[in-house]
């Protein structure tokens, strides 16, 4: 079992809020690898059950991890599904963590990509070497 | 790993139910699901083959109320029981908290229990894991079959073949009726709440 302190996850939503919904993102979520949510932010245009999203995106990261291992490819960097008016982009954060931004049409994804880069830097900075 | 959110003032637990094809792991989170269907908030997630079994994992989220006001969220996990998903099992146990290890009491499986246990024990391995360390119970399931010329291992085969180096809490149950599916999730959430709170201090 673990845990991170209050004020870390206070920052870690400051950041979602100020750099990923501001943008357009509907629903950003941070799991673990265990598929536990860590953080989920939405503005009030994801419907999604959660725990099960939280828990098929730990499973679906997982598989297509190992299937880069299968391949000889060390990992999978990009994983995006696009829909017709909702796309899933996935990041690794680090060993341990995990980022899903749900997002529309109105959202490019190229910004996106540079948005979750910095995001995924700054949360690496407030998590430290917390340890799942 | 179970993870506690100081801010939501909630903790995620992690059970698996684990096991040899067909012996039953699907339907143990099935019958919770109805008895509960009041306290779950959302659908059962499966995940299965066209021949309705299981591919990836089942997935039941389940709120069983307050600790020390912290809501305490446990989620269920099914394996895949199939030989061939060994890849998929490992993949489900990663961050695991407690597991419940549904054995299939019919005599002409009980080659399945025993190959599953060893390959269950490589896989927590494999995350840096003790089976004999982690919160466990044992369910002997398909009492049910009993006297419906179905040849079945007694309860103390079930031990000297499973049992017997973990000593694990273990109950005969048939996930079908019911008998001992709620008593085998109680156990194990007890379980896992007392190695937490041993961890914790």
């Amino acid at each position: 079992m673990y845990g991170v302190s209050q004020e870390q996850l206070e920052k870690i939503d400051t950041l979602l809020t100020d750099e990923l919904l501001s943008i357009g993102v509907h629903c950003v979520i941070v799991i673990d690898t265990a598929g536990n949510t860590i953080a989920q932010l939405d503005k009030g245009k994801c419907a999604c059950d959660v725990a099960s999203f939280a828990a098929l995106a730990a499973g679906n990261f997982a598989a297509v991890d190992a299937m880069a291992k299968l391949v000889g490819e060390e990992e999978f960097s990009l994983h995006f599904h696009r829909g017709e008016s909702e796309s899933i982009h996935f990041s690794k954060i680090n060993d341990d963590l995990l980022l899903i931004t749900i997002f529309g049409n109105d959202v490019s994804l190229g910004f996106l990509r540079l948005k979750t880069a910095e995001v995924i830097e700054n949360i690496n900075e407030i998590w430290g070497d917390t340890s799942c | 790993m179970g993870f506690i959110n100081v801010k939501k003032k909630e903790v995620q637990i992690k059970i698996v139910y684990y096991g040899p094809g067909r012996g039953g792991k699907t339907t143990n989170l099935e019958y919770i699901n109805t008895k509960y269907r009041e306290r779950i908030k959302t659908e059962m997630v499966s995940i299965k083959t066209h021949g309705d079994r299981t591919l990836f994992f089942d997935f039941l989220p389940v709120d069983i109320g307050k600790i020390h006001g912290f809501d305490i969220k446990i989620q269920l996990y099914t394996v895949p029981g199939q030989v061939k998903y060994n890849a998929t099992r490992k993949l489900v146990l990663k961050g695991v908290d407690g597991i419940v290890f549904v054995a299939d009491m019919q005599r002409e499986r009980r080659e399945s229990n025993l190959k599953a246990l060893e390959q269950m024990r490589e896989n927590l391995l494999s995350h840096n894991k003790d089976m004999l360390k982690i919160p466990l119970v044992m369910q002997y399931n398909k009492y049910d079959l009993k006297g419906e010329g179905v040849e079945l291992l007694t309860v103390e085969e079930m031990e000297q073949d499973l049992n017997q180096e973990l000593k694990a809490p273990a109950l005969e149950a048939s996930a079908l009726t019911g008998h001992n599916v709620v008593a085998t999730l109680k156990k194990i959430i007890s379980g896992t709440m007392i190695a937490f709170r041993k961890e914790l201090q």
